[in-house]
Formats: structure tokens, C-alpha cells, sequence
């Protein structure tokens, strides 16, 4: 295909990219809506688990699909945002000081920036030191540090070490009941929608092109006489960040948090909606989230042994489509294009 | 006497018992081309490492500026100035070719922590770009993907990366290997374009285009500098004919 070609064509793929997203965001806003018409109370609650997955999997993606970094302990950070909104609830509850003070809250206006903060500083802490290793090396050693942190809180009693820990109420908002299923979800789908739209920003901008660099040649970045570590770092930070937002949310939506939250497997099923989604695409992540989560819904309805099929369905998807559903994405519209 | 811009002083560098650094001693002057010829396997690519601080030396001193750089990492001596060309080419291959030198020109511009603004409608990233582009022979090219380049595209693209560096010595690694006679002859014509502004250590087996751009020549065998001087000089040298530019040469 020449490029003139290509050139022209563009455009029109683009607007129909927009107009796609758009009627998406329309169906997601009034999902609730949908799901009393057609009398699925159940969906509302999916839907708003699907939304705090794909804030966790698109900050993981940020660090493993545009800057390359195979972080495999994205779930310590997830945990530890959960565990900030379920240690300062507990306090809360209690009266008990935290650190000597009284700490303890249920404002989420509160609990969600803390929680924010606390991972951005573990992600800081740990990545400091894992980054100084790189390929494998850095995958498992992020995974070992990631098990490190879920033994610490299942050793952590004072906060119920392996049974974990129930957030009875919904944190709260002033003005609005956070208590209401439908709230909550479009508070969660508010702020996905403000968390891709910040990536979006991130990944085209200065920073964002360092990533790509540092992806597909780190030898390159140095002969420009970029030092890439500071920035590797700094996403990493970023990352471990997004995963404590919703790590945050998640404990809001269970109203419970657990070591489970930390497992490495949990970061296993963030890699996979990176790589089922698309790794390095910006919309990638939902929908791996929201494939593997429906999958997982439908099919555990049908046996349960529902890993033997979705296993697979997830390797098929992967050999068949390069680049997963946005792959398949890409190939379907190329057709009709062609 | 002018003060050279780049000083070697008795370089050693060994990978167990070969010897691919022996008591290297060269210099660059400032605005020269300074060549450095021998067969496959003499270290001349090692010796650019050891420049770029890519490999460190067992021995010796580089001085560059009149400051000792031998404990500056890549970076920092891309920073003071030096830049290279690789002869396997290391370019970011899902980008195009203008995404490459504008990183390359968005590196030189202080540090890259900025989130919010697009970096592909920043003319102060693209707009010099493009012209580091054209004065590498490749401004027509700019918006193709570097995968869909051709392997000559690439060495010109190297070149384009490094001049967004600014430096003020180009270390070149064979710039014309694999080239077609074309291709060559736009690149000779692109670093005689260059001569004067920039400093050259030219590492290349193409001999017509040493001996059309080379001030100097030095001949490297087995890591060791077996001669150094003009090029008619070298042309004449019976040692340097047997080494290397004897018969079956091509």
C-alpha cells in the first residue's frame, strides 16, 4: 500500500475510532438504566468490577506496553491501595489512633489520594531496587517483592492477617450517597474515564516518548545520551499508582480487602488483560479486563472448571491475532477497509 | 599546535586472551576527519565502544575538551558532546524516521518530564528535525516508519540521530557497509557537507570514500596502531600495504 493511500484513509478510521468510543461511553453511562430495563441487578455490580480492573490493568500497561517494563507484581500495589482504605476505616470504626494520631477515616475524598500516595511510595521503594536489574531478572524480582509485601499483610494479625479486612460502609462523599450501587459506578466510570484521558495525554507527550524509546532500544536511548532509570522509574511510580487508585476502589465496591488482593496471581490476571487486550494500545486494557471478566463470569455459570476453557481461548486469541483484541481490532477493520 | 579534541593515551582493553586494545594512542583535531582503517576483527568497533563508554578499558586515559572523560557514563559524554553511529543500526523500528531524530533532539533539550503536551506537534522538536533529516540526505523520508526504510535509509538515519545531538565529534562505524554505489556516494557527499563543522573519527572499509574525506588516516591490526598520517602517506606505506591494502582487498 503507498502512502498517499494510506494518508487518505486515515481520517476516516480515525472518526470512526471517535464515534465508536463515544457510543461506548454512552452505553456505559447509562448501564444502570439498562440493566433495570432488562432486569439485571447483577450488571451494575460487574460492570463497576470491570471498570476498577481496567484502571489497574491500563496502569500496568502504561509500564509493560508502552515502556516495556514486564512488571509481574503489579498487585502490590492494587493490595496496598486496598489496604489503605481498609486500615483508615478500621480506625475510623475503632477510634483508635494510627501512628500515635487520629488517622482513621471513611472520607473517600481522603482515602482515595492517600491510597494513591501510599503505592505511588511503595512502587518508588521497590522500583528503585528492581530497576537496577532488567529482563528476566526484573520480572522475577518484582514478583518476589510483590510476595514479600502479600506475606507482610498476611502476617499483619492487627489487621486480619489472612482473613483480611470488611470495610462495613462504603467510604462516603459529601452531597452524595456512595452507598447506592448505580452511584458508585458512575463515580468508578468518572474516574477511568479522567485516568485514560490522563494516559492518553502521557503517552503522546515528552515523557511518552522516552518510554517508546526506552521499549525498543535502551542502547539508542543512551547514545542520545538519555539516562533512562530516572524515567523508568518514574513510571513505575505512576503505574504502582494507578494500581492503588483502584485497588482503593475495589476495597470501596467488596467493602472487604484481603492478602488475595495482593497474590501473584492477581498480578498474573492483570497481565493477562494487558496481553489479551493489546499491550501498548490505550483502550487495550479495558477491553482485556472486560473480556476476561465476563469470560470468567460465564463461563464458571457453566462448570467449574472454567480455566481449562478460558486457558485455550487465551492462547488461541494470542497466536491468532498479534497484538490481542486490539489486534483482532485492527484486522477486522483492515478488512472492511480493504 | 592546536589542541586535539579528542586525546587517546595507551588505551588496553583484552576479553581473555585476545588482545583488542593494545596501547592505542590516537588524536582528533577539531574540525578534521580522522580515519581509521584495518581489516575485520582489528577492535575498531570496540575502540568506539571504549569512546562512548559503552566498554570499559583495563588501561589508559581519553581526554575530550582537555577533561578526563574515562568515568563518564554514555550519557554524559553524549552530553559533553560525542556522538556515535552504529554499524549494526539501533533505531526505534515501530517509529518514523522524523520520531527518531526528534527524541535525539528532545534528549539534547534538557530533561523529558513533561506529561501533558503533545510531543508530535512540538515544532521545537520537529522543525529542527527535519533538518538534521535533510542534511543527512533523507529530509523526502521523514514520515516513513523505519521498518519500511531500506537498510541504506537506515545508515543515513544514523547519521540524522547523531547530528541531533549536536555533538562536536561524530564517531561514524562504517557508514557505508552494505551500501549500493549510490547510496555511498550521497553519504560521502553528506559528511563532505559536514567537514569543518564537526570533528570525525571515521571507522570505514570503503577506501575510496576514506581517501576522499580522511585528513588522516591510522591503520588499526590487531588492536594496535601500526601507522598514522596523511593519506598519500599511508597510500605509500609498504607496511600498511602488506597488512591491508594488498592484493584481494575489496
Amino acid at each position: 500500500m503507498d502512502d498517499p493511500l494510506k494518508r487518505a484513509m486515515a481520517p476516516r478510521k480515525n472518526v470512526r475510532s471517535v464515534l465508536l468510543v463515544a457510543l461506548a461511553l454512552v452505553v456505559l453511562a447509562v448501564l444502570p438504566q439498562l440493566a433495570d430495563m432488562f432486569e439485571q441487578p447483577a450488571l451494575v455490580s460487574l460492570a463497576t468490577r470491570i471498570i476498577i480492573l481496567a484502571i489497574a490493568a491500563a496502569s500496568l500497561n502504561l509500564a509493560l506496553g508502552y515502556c516495556g517494563l514486564v512488571s509481574f507484581g503489579h498487585a502490590a500495589w492494587y493490595g496496598v491501595g486496598g489496604y489503605v482504605v481498609g486500615i483508615l476505616y478500621n480506625h475510623y470504626v475503632s477510634g483508635d489512633p494510627l501512628f500515635g494520631l487520629p488517622l482513621g477515616t471513611d472520607q473517600m475524598l481522603i482515602t482515595l489520594p492517600v491510597a494513591i500516595l501510599v503505592s505511588g511510595l511503595f512502587a518508588a521503594v521497590f522500583g528503585a531496587l528492581s530497576l537496577r536489574t532488567s529482563g528476566v531478572q526484573f520480572i522475577m524480582i518484582t514478583l518476589a517483592f510483590a510476595q514479600m509485601i502479600f506475606f507482610f499483610f498476611v502476617a499483619l494479625k492487627a489487621y486480619g492477617g489472612d482473613d483480611g479486612l470488611i470495610v462495613r460502609r462504603r467510604n462516603s462523599l459529601p452531597l452524595i450517597d456512595t452507598r447506592d450501587g448505580a452511584t458508585f459506578y458512575w463515580i468508578c466510570l468518572v474516574i477511568a474515564i479522567a485516568w485514560f484521558a490522563l494516559l492518553r495525554r502521557i503517552v503522546a507527550s515528552r515523557f511518552g516518548a522516552v518510554l517508546a524509546g526506552v521499549r525498543q532500544s535502551e542502547r539508542r536511548m543512551a547514545a542520545i545520551g538519555i539516562s533512562t532509570y530516572r524515567y523508568k522509574l518514574a513510571v513505575f511510580v505512576i503505574s504502582g499508582m494507578g494500581a492503588g487508585l483502584a485497588g482503593a476502589l475495589m476495597a470501596n465496591h467488596a467493602r472487604f480487602v484481603s492478602p488475595d488482593m495482593l497474590h501473584w496471581t492477581q498480578s498474573g490476571e492483570f497481565m493477562i488483560m494487558v496481553i489479551l487486550g493489546g499491550a501498548g494500545t490505550l483502550l487495550g486494557p479495558a477491553a482485556g479486563a472486560a473480556v476476561l471478566i465476563l469470560l470468567e463470569s460465564q463461563l464458571a455459570a457453566f462448570t467449574e472448571h472454567w480455566q481449562v476453557i478460558l486457558g485455550p481461548l487465551l492462547v488461541l486469541m494470542i497466536l491468532f491475532t498479534r497484538g490481542g483484541l486490539s489486534g483482532l481490532w485492527k484486522l477486522l477493520r483492515g478488512g472492511s477497509n480493504g | 599546535m592546536v589542541e586535539p579534541l579528542l586525546r587517546v593515551q595507551r588505551l588496553f582493553k583484552r576479553f581473555g586472551g585476545v588482545s583488542a586494545t593494545d596501547d592505542l594512542s590516537l588524536d582528533v583535531l577539531p574540525g578534521e576527519i580522522h580515519a581509521l582503517i584495518g581489516p575485520n576483527g582489528a577492535g575498531k568497533t570496540t575502540f568506539i565502544g571504549q569512546l562512548m563508554g559503552e566498554i570499559r578499558p583495563d588501561a589508559g586515559a581519553i581526554h575530550f575538551d582537555g577533561a578526563d572523560i574515562g568515568g563518564f557514563s554514555t550519557p554524559k559524554r553524549v552530553r559533553a558532546g560525542i556522538a556515535r553511529t552504529f554499524q549494526i543500526t539501533q533505531l526505534l523500528s515501530d517509529q518514523t524516521a522524523l520520531d527518531n531524530v526528534a527524541l535525539a533532539v528532545q534528549a539534547g533539550q534538557g530533561h523529558s518530564f513533561r506529561f501533558l503536551k503533545r510531543a508530535a506537534e512540538d515544532s521545537s522538536l520537529r522543525a529542527p528535525a527535519r533538518e538534521y533529516l535533510n542534511a543527512a540526505g533523507l529530509g523526502a523520508r521523514a514520515d516513513v516508519l523505519v521498518c519500511e526504510l531500506s537498510h541504506g535509509e537506515h545508515k543515513q538515519l544514523e547519521l540524522a540521530v547523531a547530528l541531533a545531538t549536536r555533538p562536536r565529534l561524530l564517531l561514524l562505524d562504517e557508514p557505508m557497509a552494505g551500501l549500493g554505489a549510490s547510496e555511498s556516494r550521497a553519504m560521502v557527499a553528506a559528511l563532505k557537507r559536514m567537514k569543518g563543522s564537526v570533528s570525525i573519527l571515521l571507522v570505514e572499509h570503503d577506501m575510496d570514500a576514506v581517501f576522499a574525506l580522511a585528513d588522516r588516516i591510522s591503520v588499526l591490526v590487531y588492536g594496535r596502531i601500526i601507522a598514522s598520517g596523511a593519506p598519500a602517506d599511508i597510500q605509500a606505506d609498504a607496511q600498511v600495504r602488506a597488512a591491508y591494502l594488498g592484493e584481494g582487498e575489496s
